[in-house]
């Protein structure tokens, strides 16, 4: 930015073009709109880029914080891969989000179908639909673990009223997921559904009546027009679904907060909701091992990186053999 | 009834449904807020309001400084929210209306850092924070958060659209310099766009988690989500009380939320679809 031989720009400003020195420098000519973009550079330089750089040259050290930096290598890594601990939270990760994100993507677009159809009340439903999307995350886990509490709990409530035996919702390996699942289906049902009807009344009504005289039932219609034409808002709900269902942290945490017995960022009886960031967490800022942290975190990045473009290849591809 | 009204109330009864499942979890924490906990051990459970809000509300205020990290939160709320309007619409009114060398370079720099994930940075943050003595304040909250790659991508493709390239031009002929442009030309033409990234900004700020948790140390001195966290971690025997801090922490926005929808929901779905 300093270089002062800059050329202006060869397509001429829209707006104001500063009459005189177009030769003079640029730093010169344009310093207030580099001071106007400033802000959002300097911080990520600082709370950013420096960070990222940092972490990677942490994950090569052992550092509790405190002491001196000890250079290891890759051992963070070699350690990881044999950490059984980490496999275990990837694999929760990953069930937890296939639980949630299947159902969730599913059940939007029933909604957003739904919606569609319906001429009256569409605000309502939209605002009624989104609530869940804005509500502290925190405060609707702890709601969450009480609702599925075992002894005290509604839902075992209704369960024993219905004579059916009460289950042991976040003591059991698969309930644990299931009710971490459900939670985040509850918070983001709405707001996909609310995308995907975005999406669905972009879809030119003349493809409808065209397939209709063309002979083509509801499921047809449904699957040869609009599908198709949904691609790229599904493959976006997709992508920023499995990015956030990748870094499901504050969950856990809370859900199994509350549980004394045990330790707290243990991801609840039998680890069976520790999730990666939830273990990136507790090594990090619990056991204060900041290198090895620094580790889990660029591997759940990398993990992250590779499972986005399997989807993002998954659903493209769909979409061909469709069209 | 004729087939199609049938067919309708069919479909207004499976929204509704929907509905029921969105909103189900307010009512019942409302219930659990306002119940002893001893009414929610019954079988079958209470499942109407009852009269014990207050009493409740008070054995919160008697377990964490709830007026304490409220005012924290507000702080951080509004700080952030203010700061991210004027240093993002700023910016995006830069990148919307002029062209300067590197525009093209640095506005494509904004969208890669969108790929960065929070976790990456978390230690190094921690560590900055630790060695300019911002940990345990709400600088530390505030700062980073100030200016966001979100905000000015968003409101970038909103002042294309709102502010006309001749008000601009109009004004320079006026003599207004740059900033003045800004201030007196695109800021009044903006309003809308203001609103919904300050409320989008002010939710996330109000309901953040993982960075106040890391960087708030003193546990007398955190944000309402750690707070309410704290209360459930030391006293989740009592569940009513909880309850009633959930209810407290979740109020506010649904208040600021229901005021404002509308327009909300359509803009936030405008900034996704673009994204």
């Amino acid at each position: 930015m300093t270089n002062t031989r800059t050329t202006p720009p060869r397509e001429a400003p829209p707006g104001p073009r500063p009459a005189a020195g177009r030769r003079r420098g640029a730093l010169r000519t344009y310093w207030p709109h580099y001071l106007a973009i400033s802000p959002f550079y300097v911080l990520f330089l600082v709370f950013g880029l420096v960070p990222v750089l940092f972490s990677l040259y942490l994950a090569f050290q052992h550092w509790d914080g405190i002491g001196d930096m000890q250079f290891v290598g890759l051992r963070n890594f070699e350690f990881l891969v044999k950490d059984s601990t980490f496999w275990l939270s990837l694999y929760n990760t990953f069930v937890i989000w296939i639980m949630s994100t299947i159902p969730m993507l599913f059940l939007a677009l029933v909604l957003a179908v739904l919606l569609n159809s319906s001429v009256r009340f569409t605000s309502f439903y939209r605002i009624a639909y989104f609530i869940p999307n804005v509500t502290s995350l925190v405060a609707i886990a702890i709601v969450f673990g009480a609702v599925f509490s075992t002894n005290q709990g509604l839902i075992n409530a209704i369960l024993g009223w219905l004579h059916i035996g009460a289950v042991p919702w976040l003591s059991n390996e698969w309930t644990i997921k299931l009710v971490i699942a459900w939670l985040i289906t509850w918070q983001w049902t709405g707001y996909n559904a609310i995308l995907y009807l975005a999406g669905l009344q972009a879809i030119p009504t003349e493809m409808y009546e065209a397939a209709k005289i063309d002979g083509a039932g509801p499921v047809q219609t449904f699957f040869r027009i609009t599908i198709p034409q949904l691609r790229p808002i599904i493959l976006f709900t997709v992508v920023v679904s499995t990015i956030n269902g990748m870094q499901t942290f504050t969950e856990p945490q809370v859900l199994f907060g509350g549980n004394a017995s045990i330790n707290p960022n243990s991801g609840g009886p039998g680890q069976a909701g520790l999730t990666a960031i939830l273990y990136f967490y507790r090594e990090a800022f619990s056991n204060n091992d900041y290198g090895y942290g620094a580790a889990i975190a660029w591997a759940v990045f990398l993990v992250i990186l590779l499972f986005t473009a399997i989807n993002w290849r998954i659903v493209q591809r769909r979409d061909k053999g469709a069209a | 009834m004729t087939a199609t009204r049938l067919k309708r109330l069919a479909l207004h009864l499976a929204l509704l449904a929907g509905v029921l499942i969105s909103l189900f979890p307010f009512y019942w924490t409302a219930v659990m807020a306002t119940n002893t906990t001893r009414d929610m051990y019954r079988t079958p459970p209470k499942l109407v309001f009852g009269p014990e809000l207050f009493s409740n509300i008070a054995r919160v205020f008697e377990n964490i400084d709830f007026m304490g990290s409220l005012l924290n939160t507000v702080i951080v709320a509004c700080c952030t929210t203010v700061l991210v309007l004027f240093f993002d619409s700023l910016a995006a009114f830069t990148f919307a209306k002029y062209k300067f060398p590197g525009h093209r370079a640095l506005f494509g720099i904004l969208l890669l850092t969108f790929m960065l994930p929070a976790q990456l940075s978390l230690i190094p943050q921690f560590v900055i924070m630790v060695n300019i003595g911002w940990v345990g304040t709400v600088k530390a909250l505030i700062v980073p958060a100030s200016a966001n790659a979100f905000g000015i991508f968003w409101m970038r493709q909103y002042i294309k659209g709102a502010v006309p390239d001749e008000l601009i031009a109009a004004a320079r002929l006026d003599g207004a310099g740059f900033f003045r442009q800004y201030w007196n030309v695109a800021l009044p033409a903006i309003r809308p766009g203001l609103a919904f990234l300050g409320i989008f900004t002010f939710i996330g700020a109000w309901n953040d988690y993982a960075w106040p948790l890391i960087v708030m140390t003193d546990p007398s001195n955190v944000t309402l989500q750690v707070a309410l966290s704290q209360l459930n971690t030391s006293h989740n025997t009592d569940f009513s009380m909880v309850m009633a801090g959930a209810l407290l922490a979740i109020a506010p926005l649904v208040v600021v939320f229901a005021v404002f929808a509308r327009g909300f929901v359509a803009d936030a779905m405008k900034g996704a679809l673009r994204g």
